[in-house]
């Protein structure tokens, strides 16, 4: 900025490192916590100093609440959601952005009205869905007076998992906010050169798209590690349990051996990959959340 | 190689007309401009020939084939952009080649033609270099190359030199033409800068508001100018245009009460009539104190080969060329002699030329022995 | 704003969009319509004769005292969050917008607890903010019970509030300093050359600029507030919708009426008004957003 004062500069400093000790502050506990015994992390006053115990800790967690399949459930769905968002996301915005005709307009507004009504109120109607996949088309055949006989199950399978989470409109519009800032010269010079338009999109689009892809696939993958809700009503065999499931499991018994320690120890390893992922490409994070939402 | 048939064309945006019937015709081989202001429909016709834009009636003939329904890729013609419109992704080499790519040449003889189309525009030491790394006119000397490389029938350029500096405008107008008489394909250039228009073309067509206005030789055009649009349009400075009344008894028009004196017969023939006399600023000339017009100079424009006095006469804006070493400044009265033969005339109402002799009067014949006896005699 | 869309085919963008319109139908818009149909109809779940009774869902629903509570609650939830929420990050982004040296590095970790989920997060506040543990347990050594979200829904209210604003500070931190940093810098410049001084410059020149962005996540975060993920993750995690239903926010309780108390109809009914508020919001945003189109 302009000129300095060092009264206004302190004062920045002072709330800046306010900001940071509120913010971070719950972080340096779990981190103590994780890593004391279990007298150490109930002791009154609570001590800041991080301790040696955490490997064993950690351990305890792991076996406490069974976080390996979790792990490996909450890392293939997250996986799942981000390729499929990134990819489909791109296919409808190229529709919605590069073609003459009437029907992108439909396409955009019943993408876009997505936006407006989360799992959470549609809640029990998805989970019938996902209880049978024909079901409405049962239910639309069945106000004919016809019925049919088959059944597609996707509770406690990846497919179940997913494929709900990927029908919302995040990704559609960070694409065609991007797409609509090409130059129309680009596809015209294509075009001259002879590329149709699914050439178009392969050649030009995807390449052209990578740090798009880059910072959606950040915010996605944050978006399906932190699914809660879902999970919790779809999975009911533990082999499907993801890890936001788990978190429950680690609490300490209500009456049992108060062993925060150990909770503390498991809640760590299950925030860290999307604090790793924001944490390493943040800038990528930071552009998929500013540009998504406008 | 091909010619260009373009017959009533017309486009319209949902309810509004842009191009209103349009008849043109290009010859193979030749260099055409379309020359006019932003929003005349200039660039819309070249997308029309391209493919880039429907044709909403009329028809577009390449090479004596109809292309209103065929894909641009199908049509033999190659642009090049006002942007560039280059692939940001790909390397020089890569854009260049994009075309051939597409079309499925074999690697080892599309790198042999991309390797020679660089040559032609002096790319070839930029190959491996993206379109980030370059600067503006090597930019569009790739624009040309992924042009040129597909050996079109036809070339289209929209606006392609908007975007660079003047000097460097200077030097790639001279390389268009260089090419232009080196592959000899039928060249479509589209601008709005007059001086490039000039020395560009072989044939230009100049357009205002969906119309043609004129088409023919860059100096026919200059000379001749069929409307006071092209008249104010082509030249720098702009023709000093001013409506007045044909004064047949003194053969004379009147600018700002002083009189000026006409052709007589030209004077007979529109006697009466309201017109709009034009005259260039490079056609006036200084004459000496209490003869012609006097005129007291608001400033001088310096351009080194010459000056450029800037005055109001009739409440107009009026500007007439002098030599560098002219000594004028601003405040001076200047007094200037109009040469008759110079004057253009335009109907005050459609704003067209008149054209000498009008059609339907015996002034023709008439003309031929008036002109030897007194025209001189007028002029002095 | 529209582009000049070049190709022409009816059928390659319809074969394009169509795998992602295939699950927005399946998974969005009959979902949609199902809510719609129960919350008029009593059935018995997922088949059997539904009878068409009207409002009758929704004025069980709205005679329900349990309900007008899940209302307080949320409405004090999706109010007093989001002000927090915003002012922390509006404070936060001024003061690293000034760019002085060692900025960049708070902000750096300004934006993590944003990648935390909430229930994770309401994990780690379950033991920082327990009674008996952590850090608030100090304050209860000076008088027993002075801080109890176990035993008082006030308390537990504040506790899942509090969890809420700690992730979403770094949310609204983002996006107020990508406002800022778009603010030209030639209006500081100019507010500086009249005389005014850092403060003044962010009260009249800063903040006033940043009211489109402001105003966007006013209305984004209480939506957020009423029926976001973290919403129900947090209170399911940390408090269950108690003690005494004084966390029972509305989301929580449609999705415990209908999976604990198997009540669809009444639940749809209530994810009906829900819908109807979110709306409202989106509708205002969206006039709004079309204003600043035209402002600019």
């Amino acid at each position: 900025m302009i000129q300095r004062t060092p009264y206004a500069d302190a004062f920045t400093y002072a709330i800046m490192v306010i900001g940071f000790l509120l913010l971070l502050g719950p972080f340096l506990v779990v981190l103590a916590g994780a890593s004391q015994t279990m007298p150490q992390v109930n002791a009154v006053p609570f001590s800041f100093l991080p301790q040696g115990e955490f490997m064993k800790n950690a351990s305890a967690a792991w076996a406490r609440a069974d976080l390996g399949t979790a792990m490996t459930n909450s890392l293939i769905m997250a996986a799942l959601v981000t390729a499929g968002k990134v990819a489909l996301s791109a296919c409808t915005a190229f529709a919605i952005v590069f073609f003459r005709t009437p029907l992108k307009h439909v396409f955009f507004w019943s993408v876009f009205i997505t936006l407006m009504l989360p799992l959470e109120v549609r809640v029990v109607p998805t989970y019938a869905v996902a209880a049978d996949l024909f079901q409405p088309i049962k239910s639309i055949l069945g106000f004919f007076g016809l019925e049919i006989g088959i059944e597609w199950n996707l509770l406690n399978s990846y497919a179940g998992l997913t494929l709900p989470l990927i029908a919302t409109a995040t990704g559609t519009f960070l694409y065609r906010q991007f797409f609509m800032t090409l130059p129309d010269e680009l596809a015209e010079a294509a075009r001259m050169d002879g590329s149709g338009s699914v050439r178009f999109f392969f050649d030009m689009l995807l390449p052209l798209s990578r740090t798009n892809m880059l910072a959606l696939t950040t915010i996605m993958f944050v978006y399906g590690w932190n699914q809660y809700l879902w999970p919790l009503l779809m999975v009911t065999d533990p082999s499907y349990k993801t890890l936001m499931m788990s978190l429950l499991a680690l609490l300490p018994s209500d009456n049992g051996i108060p062993d925060w320690n150990v909770t503390l120890a498991g809640s760590l390893i299950i925030m860290a990959p999307p604090v790793i992922v924001v944490a390493v490409l943040q800038r990528w994070f930071v552009r998929g959340l500013v540009s998504s939402e406008k | 190689m091909a010619d260009i048939q373009i017959r009533a064309v017309r486009k319209s945006y949902g309810k509004t007309p842009t191009l209103h019937g349009i008849d043109l015709s290009f010859d193979s081989g030749e260099f055409v401009v379309i020359l006019g202001p932003s929003g005349c429909g200039k660039s819309t016709l070249l997308r029309m020939i391209a493919g880039l834009e429907d044709i909403t009636a009329g028809e577009i003939a390449i090479d004596g084939r109809v292309v209103n329904k065929l894909e641009p890729r199908e049509r033999g013609c190659a642009m090049v952009f006002q942007n560039y419109a280059l692939y940001p992704h790909m390397t020089v080499a890569g854009n260049i080649g994009y075309a051939l790519k597409v079309a499925g040449v074999a690697k080892a003889e599309r790198e042999r033609r991309i390797a020679e189309t660089a040559k032609i525009v002096g790319l070839q030491d930029y190959l491996e270099r993206r379109p980030a790394a370059l600067s503006g006119g090597q930019r569009q000397r790739v624009a040309m190359a992924r042009a040129i490389i597909r050996e079109p029938k036809v070339f289209l350029f929209d606006e392609p030199l908007s975007n660079l500096d003047a000097k460097l405008r200077v030097t790639m107008r001279a390389e268009i033409r260089k090419l232009h008489q080196r592959l000899s394909a039928t060249s479509v250039f589209v601008t709005h800068d007059q001086v490039e228009a000039m020395t560009l073309a072989d044939r230009l067509v100049v357009m205002n508001r969906g119309h043609v206005e004129q088409v023919g030789r860059p100096l026919d055009i200059y000379h001749r100018p069929a409307s006071t649009f092209v008249a104010s349009f082509i030249g720098a400075p702009a023709m000093n245009l001013f409506t007045t009344r044909i004064e047949v008894e003194t053969a004379t028009v009147r600018l700002d009460g002083a009189a000026i004196a006409i052709d007589p017969l030209v004077a007979h023939a529109l006697r009466g009539r309201e017109v709009i006399v034009g005259i260039r600023p490079e056609q006036c000339r200084l004459t000496t104190e209490g003869k012609g017009l006097p005129a007291r100079i608001d400033f001088v424009e310096e351009l080194g080969v010459g000056r450029v006095i800037h005055c109001e006469i009739a409440g107009e804006a009026f500007a007439a060329a002098v030599a560098e070493d002219a000594d004028v400044s601003a405040g001076d009265t200047v007094w200037l002699s109009l040469p008759p033969e110079q004057l253009h005339f335009f109907d005050a109402e459609t704003g067209r030329r008149i054209e000498f002799p009008l059609p339907g009067t015996d002034i023709a014949a008439a003309r031929g022995s008036a002109s030897t006896t007194q025209h001189t005699g007028v002029l002095s | 704003m529209e582009k000049r869309a070049v190709f022409k085919s009816w059928w390659l963008p319809v074969l394009f969009a169509l795998p992602q319109l295939v699950l927005i139908l399946l998974f969005f818009y009959w979902p949609v319509a199902a809510v719609v149909n129960w919350a008029f109809t009593l059935e018995p779940p997922f088949g059997g004769a539904a009878e068409f009774v009207g409002f009758a869902n929704f004025k069980e629903a709205l005679s329900d005292p349990f309900y007008w509570n899940s209302v307080v609650v949320s409405l004090i939830f999706a109010t007093v969050g989001p002000f927090f929420c915003i002012f922390i990050g509006l404070t936060l982004a001024l003061a690293v917008d000034r760019q002085l040296p060692g900025s960049g590095f708070f902000r750096f970790f300004y934006i993590l607890p944003f990648a935390i989920a909430g229930p994770a997060a309401g994990m780690a506040f379950r033991f920082i903010l327990s009674p008996e543990r952590g850090l608030a347990a100090s304050i209860n050594a000076l008088s027993p019970d002075l801080w109890n979200p176990a035993k008082y829904g006030s308390h537990a209210l504040a506790l899942v509030i509090i969890i809420f604003i700690w992730k979403w500070s770094g949310y609204t931190f983002i996006f107020l300093l990508a406002g800022l940093q778009s603010v030209p810098r030639a209006l500081g410049e100019a507010a500086a050359m009249d005389g005014a001084g850092p403060f003044r410059r962010a009260i009249d020149v800063q903040v006033p600029l940043l009211a489109p962005t402001l105003f966007f996540l006013l209305v984004t975060m209480m939506t957020e507030g009423f029926v976001g993920a973290d919403t129900f993750g947090i209170v399911h995690s940390v408090t269950g919708g108690g003690p005494n239903h004084g966390t029972e926010v509305m989301v929580y309780r449609i999705v415990d009426e209908a999976f604990q108390g198997l009540n669809y109809s009444g639940a749809s009914a209530q994810s009906i008004i829900l819908i109807g508020l979110i709306m409202v919001f989106t509708f205002i945003q969206f006039r709004f957003i079309e204003k600043r189109v035209h402002y600019k």
